[in-house]
Order: structure tokens, then C-alpha cells, then sequence
């Protein structure tokens, strides 16, 4: 009785902390959890397509007149003669300890290659996809807010030409234009060449790497080559959210709230910002996201225009190679990237609208 | 009773490529300090009038009116700022459904807060406190909790006390009410009404109620417009609804059910093509 009486009396008072923590562990364990199921899918999957693809590891290796004698060692050095499956948990154990094998292109750990080539579409895709939000959606709520307007018709039309224009056409005639007649920016490449390797790689990333060092001659020749290839990422990134961003706008501004804000005497402005704006934010996030790991895929045609040792063309040259340790260990952290953004995404929504808690 | 709204021959237009639809047409009527209800089917242009008030039809739709004045201001000439003046801080507005006329991602607090502090200069620990206040007034228990939730947390008759402790927090002198009942259950719209009612009889106020139930308005208001195609086709006080001379209020009134006069068959709405086109009748007083 005495018992019963006491949780009584406790239940109004807040949970204590133990109980309050325990929903936020499970939460995190469950997302960690979920994490670490669909990367061993995603490792599964490649490393399948990897052994079943029509190419003879070894062959790639020792080349064709080697002798049978080599032939079987290298086999066996590779580990082909065991079962797929342990051959599978092999590699699942490699990786977990960041070892994606060596590259039969140049005999080099394809973690190092990968530690070098990813920086380079990580800057590329970040400073594109920042360009994107800040131009595409304003943009876009401005084309939904002066709907039918000039803007809107203007807006569908830069839209409409970044969605249909193909990347390396764009690509070469911005080279024409911007580097070849005006030269306004530097050309392909990271970096000019008798800037390179000049600071210190720290982060892989030239611009930040070129701060850190204060080297600001190589932050400007660094930033004239990297501006034109991200303003054509951004474009691209700019014509998807634009579009989507009007359409959610649409949505929110006919509703009833927002005719409530407007009862109140509120400003439009404040009607557009405050209140249609913070709804979209929710799915702003996914389309952001997802243009943002499309991005980081690693364009392969804008890469291979601008010469940019990136990702895309790490992976395509890999792969027109058979060079399948660096194929599959570029596909993993393409994967991990688009994971990773996923989950932070849902964090964010969290964060936004009060319903997904 | 001193006028506080004047409408004279306020029509509300959509252009369309089938030429122009016409939702309201030469509606005139005025408000004192009392409760005016507009009643009419859907696509009588009740909500159409009580929106054109506040000036916010968007475009394409177009408002007209000889004038629409308030305290002597006609709100018709006034620009798009000095009428944002005017909305919340002279009249306001609650609207149909709670679920969806109170922002989903703010809290009820910080809607209460703004709505307030959009018309007087204020800190906001003041506003919190004035807010509260408020809610106390619209029956709300836990008020404080109320301020920290969520629309989505709370019920619709909840919801709809919320809304009508906004809209009431600048202090106007007109509410309009398009449908406040419409969408909460039975049991907890005659408390919703009352609580409405208290407020707006306290703070003297002039009330527009829209609704498509006769009953309600009957019981609710001091004097009724009846509305049908966008015209106003017949006023008449409350208490003396029952003696409506109109063909379309009688036909209203008769396709009733009543507890008192059961009937086998109820009459059916026989619609004469000439009310549409008949003048509007004046409800100015």
C-alpha cells in the first residue's frame, strides 16, 4: 500500500534521469545500429558485383604471358581460392579497419588514393552546393511568392536551361568564354602549376589549406580555378532546389496559417520568412541533401573537363582499368557519404519540425 | 449603438477566362456594437465579405466598394500599411479549423507573443505575461505548458480558444468569426461560443459571425443577413427570424428538422432564379 501510495505522489513530479535518458541511447543505438546494417549491405552488394564481373583479377595483375606457376600464387595471394563468403568476411574485416586493398593501377593503398582524390570533389561539391542554396532558394520563394510574375517566368527559364543542357557543353563553352577570351579565372586543374604542393596538405582541401598557412596568393589562384567548375555544379543544384523550393512554397502560402499571419498585420515579408519558410525547411533538408550527395558522387564529366582529381574520375578511370579494389573502395565511401548525409538530414528534421519528435 | 463598420456596395470579382465571376455583389451593411450574423450556403459569399473586410482577397480576385469605413476611415483608400495597422489592432479574424490556421512549427507562445507585439511596442517578458492573461481568459488551465506547446498537441476546442485568444490580445473592436464552430465537436462548441461571447460583450465589441447554421445564429446574434449568390436577400433581428418574410430563409428555415414539430418529409429548398438577380438588400443601419 505504502508503495503504491508513494508512485502516487511521484507521477506528477518529471521522470527521473535515468528514465528520461533512456529513449535518447536507445534512439542513437538503434540509428548506429542502422548505420552499420546498410554499410554491410552496401559492402555485400559491391563486393559481389566485383567478383562476379567478367574480369580476371589475376590476369589484370601478373598480365597475360605470366606462367600458370605465378598464375595459381598470385591466386592464391589473393585469397580466390576460398569460398565467397569468407572471401567476403575478409574484406568486411579490411575495411573495417580501412583497408580497401591496394590498387593494381599504381600499387598504392587505395585508402591513400582515396584520402587524396575525395578532398578534391568534397571541395568541389561544397562550395557548388553552397552556391545552389544561396542563389536557388531565394529564387525559388521569390518565384513562388510573385507567382506568374516576370521573376517566376525568369526563374522557370534558368531553370528549365540548367536541367537540360548538357554539363560538358556548358562546361567547355564556360572554359571558352571565362578562361580562354576573358580570362577572368584559371583553367583546369586544381591549382595553377607552379603552385602546386606549395602549402602544406593538412585537410586535402586547397582553400582551407591555403588560409591555414596564410598563403593567400595560392588561396586566390586556388579559388580562380575552382570557381567556375562549382559555379556549374551550383547551377545544376540551383535549377533542382529552385523548382522544388517554389513548389513547397506554393503549398505552405495557400494555407490557412498563413492567412492568420496576415490577419495578425504582419509584414508580407515576415509572412514569407517567418512563417511559409520555416515549414519548407523540413523538406528543403532532403532536397539539399540529396543534391548535395549527388554532388559528392563526384561529377565525372565536370571533373574530367576540368581536369579536377576528383572522386568521379578516380572511380571511372578505376573502373575502365578492372581496377576493382579501388572501384569498390570508392563505391563504399560514396555509399558512407550518402549514409552519413541521410542520417544527418533526419537529425535535422528533428531539429526543425516539432511533429517528428 | 454608434456604427463602427460601414460597408456600402462591396463586391468581390475573380476574373476567370469563362469572364468575370462576381462572389460578392453590392453587399451593403453596417455593424455597431453588437452581434451580426451572416448566414448563407457555401458559395454565398459570407466568408468572401468577411475576407474583403480585411482587405485580403489576393489577386487575381479584385474588391470594390463604394467604401468600407471604419471610425470614419475608409479602409478602401488606406495602403497596404496603414491596413496592416488596422488588421489585428482594429479587426481581427478567427478562422474555421484550429488544425490548420495556427502555424505548425511555432509554439503557441511565440503566436500569442507576436500577434501582440505586432501592435504594441512592448518587451517580451510583458507580452508573456499578457499572453498568459489571455489564456487565463479563454478558460485554459496549465497555461504555462500551453505557451511551450505545439499546435499539434493540442485539442480542437483548445485549438480554437488559442485562436481567439490571439486574435483578441491587440485589443479590437471587430471580430470576425467566419465558421469558428465549424470543425469542433458538438460538445465543445456552445463553450467555445460562450467564452466568445463573454469576451466580446466585455471589451464591447462588434462581432461579424459567419455560419451556415440558422439555429446557431438565431440563438447567438442580435440581428441576421441572409445571403445567397453573393446578395444579401434578406435582414432581419434574430428573435424574429421565425417570421422571415423571404422565400429562401422560409425555404431554410422549413428544410429544418425540429424536436418540438416532428415531420414525416421535410421540405426541399426550391430555388427561383429571380432571387440571384433581385437587388441586394441594405443592412445598413
Amino acid at each position: 500500500m505504502a508503495l503504491a501510495e508513494d508512485n502516487n505522489k511521484r507521477r506528477p513530479s518529471r521522470a527521473p534521469f535515468s528514465e528520461r535518458a533512456w529513449p535518447a541511447v536507445a534512439t542513437t543505438l538503434k540509428t548506429l545500429g542502422s548505420i552499420a546494417v546498410t554499410l554491410v549491405g552496401l559492402l555485400f552488394i559491391t563486393f559481389i558485383i566485383g567478383r562476379v564481373m567478367p574480369i580476371d583479377p589475376v590476369l589484370a595483375i601478373v598480365g597475360e604471358r605470366a606462367s600458370q606457376s605465378t598464375y595459381d600464387a598470385v591466386y592464391e595471394q589473393l585469397g580466390l581460392d576460398k569460398p565467397l563468403i569468407v572471401q567476403f568476411l575478409y574484406y568486411l574485416w579490411d575495411v573495417i579497419h580501412l583497408d580497401f586493398g591496394t590498387s593494381l593501377l599504381n600499387a598504392r593503398p587505395v585508402s591513400e588514393d582515396i584520402a587524396r582524390v575525395f578532398p578534391a570533389t568534397l571541395e568541389l561539391a561544397t562550395l557548388g552546393i553552397i552556391i545552389g542554396v544561396t542563389l536557388g532558394v531565394p529564387l525559388g520563394v521569390l518565384a513562388a511568392v510573385r507567382k506568374g510574375s516576370w521573376i517566376d517566368q525568369v526563374a522557370r527559364v534558368v531553370a528549365l536551361v540548367g536541367y537540360s543542357m548538357p554539363i560538358f557543353w556548358l562546361g567547355l563553352m564556360g572554359l571558352l568564354i571565362f578562361y580562354g577570351i576573358l580570362g577572368w579565372v584559371g583553367g583546369p586543374g586544381r591549382v595553377g602549376i607552379f603552385y602546386v604542393d606549395v602549402v602544406p596538405s593538412v585537410t586535402g582541401l586547397i582553400l582551407i589549406d591555403a588560409a591555414l598557412d596564410g598563403n593567400w596568393d595560392v588561396f586566390k589562384n586556388a579559388f580562380s580555378h575552382i570557381i567556375l567548375p562549382a559555379s556549374l555544379l551550383g547551377y545544376f543544384s540551383l535549377a533542382y532546389i529552385s523548382r522544388m523550393t517554389r513548389s513547397f512554397m506554393l503549398e505552405q502560402l495557400s494555407a490557412e496559417y498563413i492567412t492568420t499571419a496576415r490577419v495578425k498585420g504582419m509584414s508580407e515579408w515576415n509572412v514569407v520568412w517567418r512563417h511559409a519558410f520555416n515549414n519548407i525547411r523540413v523538406q528543403l533538408i532532403t532536397v539539399i541533401a540529396l543534391s548535395y550527395a549527388t554532388l559528392l558522387e563526384g561529377s565525372v564529366l565536370t571533373e574530367i573537363i576540368f581536369s579536377w582529381p576528383g572522386i568521379g574520375s578516380y572511380i571511372t578511370t578505376a573502373l575502365l582499368s578492372a581496377d576493382m579494389n579501388a572501384v569498390l573502395g570508392g563505391t563504399v565511401v560514396v555509399g558512407l557519404v550518402f549514409i552519413l548525409l541521410n542520417i544527418f538530414s533526419d537529425l535535422l528534421y528533428k531539429v526543425f519540425d516539432p511533429r517528428a519528435k | 449603438m454608434g456604427t463602427l463598420l460601414d460597408v456600402e456596395n462591396l463586391w468581390v470579382r475573380f476574373p476567370s477566362r469563362n469572364g468575370v465571376f462576381d462572389a460578392v455583389r453590392g453587399v451593403s451593411f453596417s455593424l455597431g456594437r453588437e452581434r451580426l450574423g451572416i448566414v448563407g450556403e457555401s458559395g454565398s459569399g459570407k466568408s468572401m465579405t468577411g475576407r474583403a473586410i480585411l482587405r485580403l482577397i489576393r489577386p487575381p480576385g479584385i474588391v470594390e466598394a463604394d467604401q468600407i469605413s471604419l471610425d470614419g476611415v475608409d479602409l478602401m483608400k488606406l495602403s497596404e500599411k496603414n491596413m496592416r495597422a488596422v488588421r489585428g489592432q482594429k479587426i481581427s479574424m478567427v478562422m474555421q479549423d484550429p488544425k490548420f490556421s495556427l502555424n505548425p512549427v511555432m509554439t503557441i507562445g511565440d503566436q500569442i507573443i507576436e500577434a501582440y507585439r505586432l501592435h504594441n511596442s512592448t518587451t517580451k517578458a510583458q507580452a508573456y505575461k499578457k499572453s498568459l492573461e489571455m489564456l487565463e481568459a479563454v478558460s485554459i488551465r496549465d497555461t504555462e505548458r500551453v505557451m511551450r506547446a505545439y499546435p499539434h498537441e493540442m485539442s480542437g476546442g483548445m485549438g480554437q480558444r488559442i485562436m481567439i485568444a490571439m486574435m483578441l490580445i491587440p485589443n479590437p473592436e471587430i471580430l470576425i468569426a467566419d465558421e469558428p464552430t465549424s470543425a469542433l465537436d458538438v460538445s465543445v462548441q456552445r463553450q467555445v461560443l460562450d467564452i466568445m461571447d463573454t469576451l466580446v460583450k466585455e471589451r464591447g465589441m462588434g462581432l461579424i459571425f459567419i455560419s451556415h447554421d440558422l439555429n446557431l445564429v438565431s440563438d447567438f446574434c442580435d440581428r441576421v443577413l441572409i445571403m445567397y449568390a453573393g446578395r444579401i436577400v434578406e435582414v432581419c433581428d434574430a428573435d424574429k427570424l421565425h417570421k422571415a418574410q423571404h422565400p429562401y430563409t422560409r425555404g431554410l428555415l422549413n428544410s429544418l428538422p425540429r424536436l418540438d414539430v416532428p415531420r414525416d418529409r421535410l421540405a426541399v429548398l426550391q430555388r427561383d432564379p429571380e432571387w440571384s438577380v433581385a437587388p441586394s438588400v441594405s443592412a445598413r443601419l
